[in-house]
């Protein structure tokens, strides 16, 4: 099913390399949003796993073989998205190093295998596993279901990209350019191999992997996210989530300010020096130390550092606004903002951001 | 096919992909032409003659980009030998197994009359049929002269400075490493099963048993991802991905480029 350079048109070409890049970006964005730094190693080597389990020589009845992909496993394991990658990047390095598939074609193999395969395997073992025990003999049943049909859906569009060619790519006295048999011809010609072999190769990899892993490792029927590494990987939304929860707080506690109003009088020690001037400020002094009298006037230091500095929302409301309540939800406001300002300014002076025009930082 | 043979075959293949590898690695050791260039021009160049090929319509077009590549390939040093046993005769094999009922099947102009098998060779089916295998060919042929004459690490860099994301390069060499570890693993299991197996295994054990394997696998391939992140993060990784592309294009590079987008230009502009 690795199609080689030559079979297709550049045209259909470069309209699968579109489709592949379109997965490969949607599950890069999915994949890294949820593993974040987990996604490098866990794809890479999943693809190195997909890699030589492809030249697994798969006994069939009859006494034959045939390969499997390993798209079942991984859509399985890794989710559909991470499959995309995993698988992806497997038949890219048979491509550009081992020169198996075509450069040109790469896109359209990805297209078929990748992309198509992933997503069959993954929704036919879903609907066929529904919500069985992992334990259960339908998983089985439902990942060689998966295998034989997802295999069978990329040999199907790979027939369909074959023979579409002589139809559209054909010079002036009617000889292909490309795949030379039209649909008729590739079609019954493509799916006989894999619905007799290719087919079988991957339902039997698929639920004999299933088998082995129910008995020996039923961990990894959860998927990435039940790996125990990943999970605390996963908890990464969970902190963004409470961050959230964090500015709701914020933002209740803001618009619940004009409670403090309600308070009667002076909070104990944060009187100004023109309190000591009015009898009923100094009435409330008097009443909240502990029935000692305030001085008769302000302390030197204090009366002289008054004037130093003005609030500019004197009482937590501004001159201009009459609503002491507002004033109150305005003065909140304002101070969360310049609190925020800081602590960004904070840490852009305490915490170097990497800058990509740096060297190597990372070493695999 | 019993568990031996079956079990052999599998283990050929781990093998012919080692060897595969080495004859990459000896070839891009090698002072060649290509060998001797920038890769970024090598990729960029051998890639355009291979879009130009497949552009290309006509036969004798595409027959001088076959002589072009095997000049490519005589000046770098790469065996003969080699390249007809990994591509020339595959190919043949393959594709021209695939293009020879379109000797027949395609309807046009008829050329020739096989008596004994009453079918009807036609002028479009022959020039179909030399088309595919043809072009398929010399784009293999190129590709291969490209893999082996560049190590696989250049081949990264140069699709880094192709403006390639540094996940997917870094993802691409990280399975390249780590390929080769799972090919000893598995080679191994099948290596240890291999001698504990007496007489014939039936189908249904051999399909049991590769199930196995591959489930092994798998437990292994996991363990070692995380171990493999672990080792990351202990080295300051935090999901940004830096890759150095040192390489500076000299007088020869920009030479060279010339004349590979020349030969592309001129192959797509005559072939149309």
């Amino acid at each position: 099913m690795h199609i080689p350079d030559g079979y297709l048109s550049p045209s259909t070409c470069a309209a699968l390399y579109v489709c592949s890049a379109s997965g490969w970006y949607a599950a890069l964005k999915r994949i890294k949003g949820r593993l974040h730094t987990r996604t490098i190693p866990l794809v890479s080597v999943f693809a190195a796993f997909a890699f030589v389990v492809m030249m697994f020589n798969v006994p069939l009845p009859g006494g034959t073989t045939g390969h499997a992909v390993g798209v079942t496993v991984a859509a399985i394991v890794l989710g559909p998205w991470g499959s995309i990658l995993a698988i992806s990047i497997a038949l890219a390095i048979q491509a550009l190093f081992f020169g198996d598939g075509g450069i040109t074609t790469l896109g359209a193999n990805c297209f078929n295998m990748a992309v198509v395969g992933s997503f069959v395997a993954y929704a036919v073992y879903q609907a066929v596993a529904t919500r069985s025990a992992r334990t259960s003999r339908r998983r089985i049943f439902a990942a060689g279901i998966a295998g034989y049909a997802a295999i069978n859906a990329s040999a199907l569009l790979a027939a369909i990209e074959f023979g579409i060619q002589p139809t559209f790519f054909h010079d002036a006295h009617g000889a292909p350019l490309y795949a030379p048999y039209p649909l008729h011809v590739a079609i019954p010609a493509m799916m006989l191999g894999h619905l007799t072999f290719a087919g079988l190769a991957e339902a039997a990899i698929s639920a004999g992997m299933i088998s082995y892993l129910q008995k020996a490792d039923i961990g990894l029927l959860g998927g990435i996210k039940d790996f125990p590494d990943v999970r605390q990987a996963l908890s990464a939304p969970a902190a963004v989530s409470s961050q959230g929860r964090l500015w709701g707080v914020v933002a209740t506690l803001m618009l619940l300010t004009p409670l403090g109003i309600l308070a009667a009088g002076t909070a104990w020690g944060e009187w100004s020096a023109a309190d000591y001037a009015k009898s009923e400020r100094r009435a409330q002094i008097e009443a909240s130390s502990d029935r000692n009298a305030a001085p008769p006037a302000p302390p030197a230091g204090m009366k002289q550092l008054s004037t130093v500095w003005t609030a500019p929302f004197p009482n937590y409301a501004p001159r201009f606004i009459r609503s002491a309540a507002f004033g109150y939800v305005m003065s909140a406001m304002f101070g969360v903002g310049i609190l925020l300002l800081a602590s960004l300014l904070f840490k852009s002076l305490l915490v170097h951001s990497p800058s990509g025009k740096g060297p190597s930082r990372v070493s695999t | 096919m019993n568990g031996y043979s079956f079990i052999q075959s599998t283990m050929q293949g781990f093998a012919r992909a080692f060897a595969k590898a080495l004859q990459s690695e000896q070839a891009a050791s090698e002072n060649g032409l290509l060998q001797a260039l920038d890769p970024r021009v090598r990729v960029v160049g051998i890639l355009m003659m291979v879009i130009s090929v497949i552009m290309c319509r006509r036969l004798e077009i595409i027959a001088a980009m076959l002589m072009l590549a095997v000049v490519i390939a005589v000046l770098s040093r790469v065996s003969m030998a080699s390249l007809a046993k990994r591509v020339w005769l595959v190919v043949l094999g393959f594709t021209g197994l695939i293009a020879l009922p379109a000797l027949f099947l395609t309807p046009g102009e008829p050329l020739f009359a096989v008596p004994w098998a009453h079918a009807v060779i036609s002028v479009q089916g022959l020039k179909a049929a030399a088309l595919l295998v043809l072009r398929v060919e010399t784009a293999a042929t190129l590709t291969t002269v490209l893999v082996l004459c560049t190590q696989w690490a250049h081949i990264l860099k140069a699709l880094r400075s192709m403006r390639l994301p540094a996940e997917i390069v870094t993802m691409l060499a990280m399975t390249h490493r780590y390929i080769f570890l799972l090919i000893e693993t598995a080679n191994q299991m099948f290596e240890s099963r291999q001698s504990r197996t007496v007489g014939t295994l039936d189908g249904s054990e051999q399909r049991k048993m590769t199930a196995r394997t591959a489930g092994v696998l798998l437990g292994k391939s996991i363990a070692l991802s995380h171990e493999v992140y672990l080792a990351m993060l202990s080295r300051g990784f935090h999901g940004e991905v830096y890759l150095l592309t040192d390489f500076r294009l000299h007088a020869a590079d920009y030479v060279a480029i010339t004349i590979f987008a020349v030969a592309s230009g001129m192959a797509i502009w005559v072939g149309r």
